[in-house]
């Protein structure tokens, strides 16, 4: 190595993407730049000129333009810049001025050329936003595979299947024959829509419960039931199955949050196998996960609360071992679920069983099962339509309220725009609930959505699924037919944009100003919820998570082929920081908050985080397009 | 500095006609050509004059006395420096270093022991400041410590016009009226060493005294100079010596 060179490749070797190049590489990088000085207020690239070399800025700042003279980044020591009119044509596409007196070294074309051929990171880095969030995004999910794979995988065979009408002695004869440890019983004919199939020959079964060795021996030994008994007698009529897209987490979840040791796996309504615990934790354990069985074992609000810091510590330790978004979303909303589940399961014990039927909803970021370290409580009561006021609702306010005070003392805090069950609005019949959405979506003014848009992310939590099942038809068939609703939806979902980037300990707001932090669930993930929201909505998606919305709009001609990779890696991308910037917080022992700090931001995480900046720019600009507000009601 | 003695002055008012003159008598081929390829006239403007940025390190001040060690220089014009031209040699000074106290930056006294002489390099140094402008930091060193060094090698000394960034420095911070002012009031001069004079045009500091990055922040200092106080059609002629 030549130690006169010592100066240039040691400041180079800081920065990415040559931070990441061998010595031999950077040797060679060094030994063939070319050095100008720039003075405040220069022109370092102008448009259209003929451009051979890559621009580094050893020292001073630089801001790049937009060909209509718009501002599109402002770099300083270590960034470069022109690669992407160098990978196009070799014109300059983006001109460039110094802001402060500027030491350029130029990297000739060759040489960058050969770098993008030989070295695949370097390659990654200048081949513009989609790559460089697609690695980011895909290194981060690599890490917990259980949380990504689906619980199909664990089925090895075949569930036993046995009619209702045969006796236990031959049922556990099968399962024993089998060498299972449960049986499905199976009926003729269908009450149950959701657990009915058709076999081969075209009969229609329902799955009417499951019998497992336990079963066995507390529903029929220890009965003192004869072994001719018919296996329907003594069934369980509660089924609690998975379906087999679920993660392998989910499914562990559920057997938690249920307290059974067999899940019947299902193919949408068939059943295609019978996963036991010992199958997942064979698989992988993870003692984290089993803060959900402690919130159903305790028995008062302060028992719940006093869980809150292993909801931290569970948080933390998930983002260090490198789970994604999507894992510690939903991982966080099941906790978050469970807390509700267990205060409505309480609150009925208190209060007794409830008059009507009714459906606990969640709404925002728990219905999307997107939940982080920190958030409020988004919820609504749907009755029964047999509801009535003045003889009902003084205990569903009571239930209302000793759960909403409840997650608050479990660290989910009162909502401030008021979307609660405690309030009168939000605790209506279905009927009612109905008149909402088709009045929302049939009379929107953006002013009007502004404040209901939290409705469109809902998910049952408790009680009469169907309530809710109902309202996301109603939404998923009305909602596309309604090109002004789309168009005030989507204006709603250009409110908050993205900022520029960073620059040095700032970050960059279009117009070239600087402040200190970034909101970065106001000015990243949220913007970017809304958007996927619209389109979601346009495509009559019944899809509450913000991945399945975006797979379930691939599937549709909506967006340009690619794009919703895009936005997926962007969201993904956007999150991640989002929550390690949290965990930021909760080691240095501060309030968790959505703010990052740029001194707190790596330089590659940087770089993709303008990228993912980018990304949502460009999509809000498409939405703006793809949503006009249609022309009888905007002009005329 | 404490060391800078008076010299004669060798600044040339004609250098065309004076290379003219040296290449008609010199006997010496390699210096014959290095002659016979002359600087652009003074009236060029300095964004088309091809320069070189030249940096030595010497065992002291006195070109008598003292000898080279390195030597480091890097082509440039007023748009680009091309640090793929660069060359760097050590070389060993004609008596040895009896003063072993002496300490170089990057260099030890191995590498000089074996180095080659100067006389081994002076071709090729010649060719590679050939019809350039030679651009260094403080002119008292590398012009007469070349001259005197090929004078004992081949019996004919060169001698050739530079521009000097120190002396521009001096020029814009020690004799305009503020710096007059400023003397009046006692503060201290500007200094117009090369780290301290690159501070002030936002230029990085480096880890100095290797002659062929101070040959690089010197050529750095001179296009931030232009930048900052000439223009790119400032003639050749008011800014050499």
């Amino acid at each position: 190595m030549d130690v006169e060179l010592l100066e240039v490749r040691q400041h180079m070797g800081q920065f990415p993407p040559f931070d990441r190049l061998p010595d031999a590489l950077l040797d060679e990088i060094a030994s063939r730049i070319e050095v100008s000085y720039f003075k405040t207020g220069s022109d370092i690239l102008t448009l259209n000129e003929t451009m051979t070399d890559l621009c580094y800025i050893r020292s001073g700042a630089v801001e790049v333009y937009r060909r209509q003279g718009e501002l599109y980044n402002r770099l300083g020591e270590g960034d470069i810049f022109g690669h992407f009119s160098l990978l196009r044509d070799q014109k300059v596409h983006f001109p460039a001025r110094a802001i402060e007196d500027t030491l350029i070294y130029f990297i000739p074309g060759d040489v960058f050329k050969q770098l993008c051929d030989d070295d695949d990171d370097f390659a990654d880095f200048v081949e513009l936003e989609r790559p460089r969030l697609e690695t980011a995004a895909e290194q981060q999910k690599k890490s917990n595979d259980m949380m990504v794979t689906r619980i199909r995988k664990l089925v090895t065979r075949y569930p036993v299947m046995v009619e209702e009408t045969t006796t236990v002695q031959k049922a556990a004869e099968q399962v024993s024959l089998a060498q299972a440890s449960a049986v499905l019983v199976l009926k003729e004919g269908s009450t149950h829509p959701r657990f009915s199939f058709q076999d081969s020959e075209g009969h229609t079964w329902q799955v009417c419960g499951i019998l497992t060795d336990s079963d066995f021996r507390t529903r029929v030994v220890a009965e003192g039931l004869s072994p001719q008994t018919p296996v329907g007698e003594v069934v369980s009529p509660r089924l609690i199955s998975v379906q087999s897209d679920a993660s392998i987490y989910e499914a562990m979840l559920t057997m938690l949050r249920n307290n059974v040791h067999h899940l019947p796996v299902l193919y949408r309504q068939r059943p295609m196998g019978v996963v036991h615990l010992s199958d997942i934790i064979r698989y992988e354990t993870h003692s984290g996960l089993y803060l959900v069985s402690n919130i159903f074992n305790q028995s008062s609000v302060e028992g719940l609360a006093r869980l809150a810091p292993d909801v931290r510590a569970a948080f933390v330790r998930m983002v260090q071992e490198g789970a994604n978004s999507h894992m510690v979303g939903s991982a966080l909303s099941t906790i978050g679920r469970s807390f509700t589940r267990r205060l409505l399961e309480l609150a009925e014990e208190s209060l007794g069983p409830p008059p009507v039927p009714y459906c606990f909803m969640v709404n925002g970021s728990m219905a999307r099962n997107e939940q982080s370290i920190v958030t409020d409580q988004d919820n609504a009561l749907i009755l029964s339509d047999d509801f009535v006021p003045d003889e009902h609702d003084a205990y569903f306010k009571a239930l209302a309220t000793f759960v909403s005070d409840g997650l608050d003392a479990c660290g989910y805090t009162y909502c401030k725009g008021d979307v609660m069950a405690t309030n009168t609005q939000w605790r209506q019949p279905l009927s009612v609930w109905k008149s909402y959405f088709t009045d929302w979506i049939a009379n929107p003014t953006p002013e009007r959505l502004l404040h209901s848009s939290i409705f469109f992310d809902l998910d049952s939590l408790y009680g009469e699924d169907v309530f809710v099942e109902a309202l996301q038809d109603l939404i998923a068939e009305q909602a596309p037919q309604s090109p002004l609703f789309l168009a005030a939806m989507a204006r709603n979902a250009l409110n908050r944009t993205p900022p520029l980037g960073f620059f040095r300990t700032f970050v960059m707001e279009k117009d070239g100003k600087h402040n200190n932090s970034i909101n970065l669930k106001r000015r990243g993930t949220a913007p970017m919820v809304d958007l996927i929201r619209v389109h979601a909505l346009a495509c009559g998606s019944k899809a509450q998570n913000t991945f399945q919305r975006l797979d379930a709009i691939a599937d549709t001609q909506l967006l340009a082929s690619g794009v919703s990779d895009k936005l997926s890696y962007a969201f993904e991308f956007m999150c991640m920081s989002r929550l390690r910037h949290q965990v930021i917080d909760l080691e240095e022992e501060r309030v968790p908050d959505n703010n990052i700090e740029p001194e707190n931001v790596a330089d590659s995480e940087r770089h993709t985080l303008k990228d993912a900046f980018q990304v949502l720019s460009n999509a809000q600009k498409f939405l703006k397009f793809r949503y006009p507000v249609p022309a009888h009601r905007a002009g005329r | 500095m404490t060391l800078i003695r008076p010299r004669q002055k060798i600044t040339q008012a004609d250098w065309a006609a004076y290379m003219q003159k040296r290449a008609a008598v010199s006997h010496e081929p390699s210096l014959k050509r290095f002659f016979t390829t002359p600087p652009p006239s003074l009236d060029t403007p300095i964004a088309e004059v091809p320069m070189v940025a030249l940096d030595m390190e010497t065992t002291g001040l006195d070109e008598r006395r003292h000898a080279i060690v390195s030597i480091g220089l890097v082509p440039f014009t007023l748009g680009r420096i091309k640090l793929a031209e660069r060359r760097y040699w050590v070389v060993k000074p004609p008596r040895p270093l009896d003063e072993k106290s002496i300490t170089f930056h990057h260099i030890t006294h191995s590498e000089i022991a074996n180095a080659p002489d100067l006389e081994a390099i002076t071709d090729t140094l010649l060719d590679a400041i050939a019809g350039r402008i030679v651009v260094v930091h403080f002119r008292h060193i590398e012009r007469p410590f070349l001259d005197a060094a090929i004078k004992a090698r081949r019996g004919e000394g060169v001698m050739f016009p530079v521009i000097d960034t120190m002396s521009l420095e001096a020029r814009i911070y020690r004799q305009k009226l503020w710096a007059r002012f400023r003397r009046w009031l006692g503060r201290p001069p500007v200094s117009i060493r090369l780290d301290a004079s690159r501070r002030r045009y936002g230029l990085p500091s480096y880890q100095g005294h290797h002659a062929l990055v101070d040959a690089l922040a010197t050529a750095e200092l001179f296009q931030a100079q232009i930048a900052t106080h000439y223009e790119p059609s400032t003639p050749l002629g008011a800014l050499w010596s």
